[in-house]
């Protein structure tokens, strides 16, 4: 079913930049569990080398569909993501107030990560049909907004409001991508603007007003997330130029690092290894977004591009968001660092995703 | 198709692809320079802050509300009480540390090394508790080598204190240290291992109004984990205070009336539901719960007959005995089958099917009619009455009166004690209600059940004219700066099923209860105030048992009650006692509820 060109083109550079950027993460994910003083995050490690191989699986399984096949599944994949979002609100496991999780067996599987693909395969399959050098005008922009309000709305129930906004945001990169009329551009800027004000007043709760807020000014909660931006950054900085050495870091032995397996693990690798350490992940992130993009444009097929730069809308904005927010440049909302954080359903989502690329990417000489 | 020429080509996405890696570029370009000026810029102060100085946090706990009495007298207060701690990390050398501690308090070093080792080993930056509450004696030296000891903490930390021990104790209830199910609860977000909770009595009701918010601050330490300086401080939100409805000289006077006896008495406003006082004995000394409960003395709590820790006001259940002749009265007035006039011959026993139920009056009372009835608390007069009405009839206006459900006072674990029909008893116990047992029940004597707090509700409302009014403890609230939070207003829970005639009339009983030649309450009377009541007496084994083995036996003594409410022209006060094996309700139960309305209303207080 795979014929022997298809094999021939197998894209090594970007399994090349996954493998690096996965190493990178084990490294962060080691000094940060065996670092510490709590016995209780060691077994992580052994599970994320787990959650990688099976994510690897799920690569090479993606990677051997044709996008075109992709094309035809993708109103049942969109549908199934919705149902596992249904399924989350009715029986999903409530973790720290917000109900985030399907229990499966022992595993735990987060459906948002998974509705985050299907809502870019469904957004690919309109935009391929529908797209023209004129732009998309109003009413051509109603079925696209229908297939990202429909998840957003069951997200923000769990209530999971960050990853909501990124469902939106990478819908946002994809649709300004294939280009809207301009008319519909300054419209639609206005009233989102309008939309903000008036989710401000309205619908957001008041944790998260305060989040903003602490952002816009951390000394809001300076016991709170204040607290815990403030020592990601002593973190960040005290790493200097060449940082202080593989398991030396001494912020994250000391547990003032919040989740720094997860979201925070950026700054226990900033501080073991300095700025040199950071130039060469973000050079990494940067190389594997131009290769991405670089896919897109050598793809034959509209589907397959429009795929590629929403896979690559996916991981900028999780990278960049997750960086910002540890750095104290954005508020702290609970995104992940792609292929680094630990964190199942993150990792298999985005090896996924690299495996889509990959698909599109073997299949650029076939018409 | 608006046009195949418009359908995009790979040049055209190509253009396209430029703006958004352009857009991508420039977003890691920020991400850079960020780095840049954290890393490179500021990262020696950075570096500094995180080996030199470390920043931490600490918490302010709020301090606690405190809580007054109905006339702003302190009841329970917060004293400040002295930690021994250590942070492992900052005390190397450990063991010298420790042991010079140890020389300078006595307390062991194992022990201390234990309690390290225990809490997070000898590297763990969190500290760790050595010993709560050392007195002022080893305190003064550990604070004078403070400089020898280093990582060595003394926390100031309040400690709850009850100002009369015991008094009030089932009541104001207690702290204790929080375990871990309650912390994984989710219902006390901010607290954590080794925060005091309420865990009993109004403590544990109250908690949320009393605990306050958590402030916090955020320091600079250096290596020996002194605090060099204050970044950020946000402050505690103390706890509000909270004054209770409660007469301390009448809670006092209730308990000391009720010292060597298992029992309770509970008083309240008439007009409003407030609770006047509400006692419960055996009583226990909340302080000793605070400073953490001995083994022993626990068991020796957990083991005693009288059952000191529950709270008999509200969560023990009795039969209801004559008490309950209230009940079937307005029953029976208001379903008709009797009025004030109706009249039956009481010969001391009563023929029903083929048993024989006799009047506590074994030469009977004769011709008795209502009013002779309640006084004299005529058992023949209500089996009449029971026989009429049916024992579905009697639980209707049982539960109009309130009883059945609990109170709704601002208490715990309040029980509802037990309202019996037909229905119930065919559920719970598979058989058909025999109509004998009505008779019994109209006299308060077959499986119904109430509590205290029930009965003084149930006088309270017959008092005031029939309003039941929902009885309160929690006067009013105030903030710690004095400015008033809330101010309770009474409930009105109901009316009493009772039209005022009919209610009218059951009042006068009452009132010959204790003031006419052969009440059964006289004993009850108080020179120049006009008392109203009712005495009862719970069988607790059936009354074939011969009355002088009944005596002999403390526990199969009869239970004593005596309700009542004064001045009768405009009642102020409405008390529900119950001695537990005090056999007669006129002769044990009579008596305190005098002296309770006498101390109330000022009066001279007999001797007797």
């Amino acid at each position: 079913m795979i014929d022997r060109r298809v094999v021939e083109h197998f894209d090594w550079g970007l399994l090349l930049i996954t493998l690096i950027l996965s190493g990178l993460g084990l490294v962060a994910l080691y000094s940060a569990v065996y670092a510490g003083n709590d016995p209780s995050l060691r077994p992580l490690f052994a599970k994320q080398l787990v959650w990688l191989g099976s994510g690897m699986g799920v690569m090479v399984a993606t990677f051997c569909i044709d996008p075109k096949e992709f094309e035809r599944w993708t109103p049942g994949i969109y549908a199934g993501c919705m149902l596992l979002l249904v399924a989350v609100l009715l029986v999903g496991r409530v973790v720290g107030g917000s109900r985030r999780w399907l229990a499966v067996g022992s595993l735990t599987l987060q459906p948002s990560e998974l509705a985050k693909i299907g809502v870019i395969l469904m957004l690919a399959r309109y935009y391929a049909r529908n797209a023209t050098t004129r732009g998309l005008g109003f009413r051509e922009l109603l079925t696209p907004a229908g297939i990202v309000l429909l998840p957003f709305m069951l997200v923000y129930l769990q209530p999971d409001l960050g990853t909501g906004l990124l469902i939106v945001m990478i819908a946002g990169i994809m649709t300004l991508f294939v280009k809207i009329e301009r008319r519909t551009l300054t419209l639609l800027v206005c009233a989102g603007l309008g939309c903000s004000v008036a989710a401000w007043i309205f619908f957001l709760k008041a944790y998260q007003k305060q989040r903003v807020l602490t952002f816009l000014n951390p000394d809001r909660d300076p016991l709170g997330n204040g607290y815990h931006i403030i020592q990601s950054k002593i973190a960040i900085g005290s790493g200097m130029l060449t940082g202080k050495g593989f398991l030396k870091g001494t912020q994250n032995t000391l547990s003032f690092l919040p989740e720094r397996h997860t979201d925070f693990i950026l700054s226990v690798l900033a501080e073991e290894w300095g700025f040199l350490g950071m130039v060469f992940l973000v050079l990494m992130y940067c190389t594997l977004f131009i290769w991405s993009l670089n896919i897109a444009h050598k793809s034959k097929n509209t589907f397959g591009t429009i795929t590629a730069v929403g896979v690559t809308a996916m991981l900028f904005w999780e990278a960049f968001i997750n960086m910002g927010m540890v750095m104290g440049l954005m508020p702290v909302v609970g995104v992940p660092l792609p292929l680094v954080s630990y964190g199942g359903s993150s990792v298999v989502k985005s090896l996924m995703a690299i495996g889509l690329l990959m698909g599109v990417s073997m299949r650029r000489f076939k018409k | 198709m608006s046009g195949y020429l418009n359908s995009p080509d790979g040049d055209w996405f190509n253009n396209r692809l430029k703006g958004t890696m352009f857009f991508i570029i420039i977003a890691f370009f920020v991400i850079l320079v960020r780095l840049f000026y954290l890393q490179m810029i500021h990262g020696e102060t950075y570096r500094e802050l995180s080996t030199n100085n470390r920043i931490r946090l600490q918490h302010l706990p709020p301090s606690r509300g405190l809580i007054y009495d109905s006339q702003g007298d302190l009841l329970v207060d917060n004293r400040p009480a002295f930690d021994l701690l250590v942070v492992p990390r900052d005390a190397k050398p450990l063991d010298e540390t420790l042991a010079r501690l140890s020389s300078l308090t006595g307390i062991p070093v194992a022990e201390m090394r234990g309690r390290v080792v225990k809490k997070g080993g000898e590297n763990s930056s969190r500290s760790v508790v050595l010993k709560r509450d050392i007195g002022r004696d080893l305190l003064a030296p550990v604070e004078v080598h403070r400089f020898d000891l280093p990582g060595v903490i003394v926390k100031v930390r309040p400690k709850r204190y009850y100002l009369n021990p015991g008094m009030a104790a089932h009541l104001l209830g207690y702290l204790g240290e929080i375990n871990t199910r309650e912390i994984a609860s989710g219902e006390h977000p901010e607290a954590s291992v080794g925060d005091f909770i309420g865990k009993f009595g109004l403590e544990k009701v109250m908690e949320p109004l009393l605990r306050g918010a958590q402030g916090g601050r955020q320091v600079e330490v250096d290596v020996r984990g002194r605090v060099i300086r204050e970044l950020k401080r946000v402050e505690a939100d103390p706890g509000k205070n909270i004054y209770l409805t409660v007469n301390t000289a009448l809670q006092k006077r209730a308990e000391a009336l009720l010292k060597g006896d298992v029992g309770s008495v509970v008083a309240l406003d008439p007009q409003s539901g407030a609770v006047l006082a509400m006692a419960s004995s055996p009583t226990f000394d909340q302080n000793d719960f605070v400073s953490g409960l001995s083994y022993a003395k626990w068991n020796s709590l957990k083991n005693n007959p009288g059952r000191p820790m529950e709270n008999k006001a509200t969560q023990a259940m009795y039969p209801p005995a004559s008490i309950y002749k209230i009940v079937s009265s307005i029953a029976a007035l208001e379903e008709k089958v009797v009025d004030r006039r109706t009249h039956f011959f009481c010969s001391g026993q009563h023929a029903y099917g083929d048993r024989i139920y006799r009047c506590w009056k074994r030469v009977g009372h004769g011709t008795t009619d209502m009013v002779k009835a309640i006084s004299q608390s005529c058992d023949v007069y209500f089996y009449e009455v029971g026989e009429r009405l049916g024992v579905d009839r009697l639980a209707f206006y049982a539960r109009s009166c309130g009883l059945g459900s609990p109170t709704g006072v601002e208490l715990a674990g309040e029980a509802s004690g037990l309202i019996p029909t037909a229905e119930w008893k065919r559920r719970k116990l598979g058989r058909n209600w025999l109509s004998g047992e009505t008779l019994s029940l109209a006299i308060g004597q077959s499986y119904n059940l109430v509590t205290p707090i029930q009965m003084a509700m149930l006088i309270a409302s017959v008092a005031n004219g029939g309003t039941i009014y929902q009885p309160y403890i929690l006067g009013k609230v105030e903030a710690a700066g004095g400015a008033v939070v809330t101010t309770t207003h009474p409930v009105v829970k109901g009316h009493l099923p009772a039209s005022k005639k009919n209610l009218a009339l059951v009042q006068k009983g009452l009132w010959g209860t204790v003031n006419s030649r052969k009440g059964t309450g006289k004993i009850a009377s108080i020179q120049g105030v006009t008392v109203a009541g009712k005495s009862g007496t719970a069988q607790v084994v059936s009354k074939g048992w011969g009355r002088s083995k009944k005596r002999s036996i403390r526990k199969f003594r009869d239970h004593a009650w005596f309700v009542a409410y004064a001045p009768v022209e405009h009642p102020t006060i409405a008390v529900a006692v119950i001695v537990e094996h005090g056999e007669g309700g006129s002769t044990k139960a009579a008596p305190i509820a005098r002296k309770v309305i006498e101390t109330y209303l000022g009066k001279e207080v007999r001797d007797d």
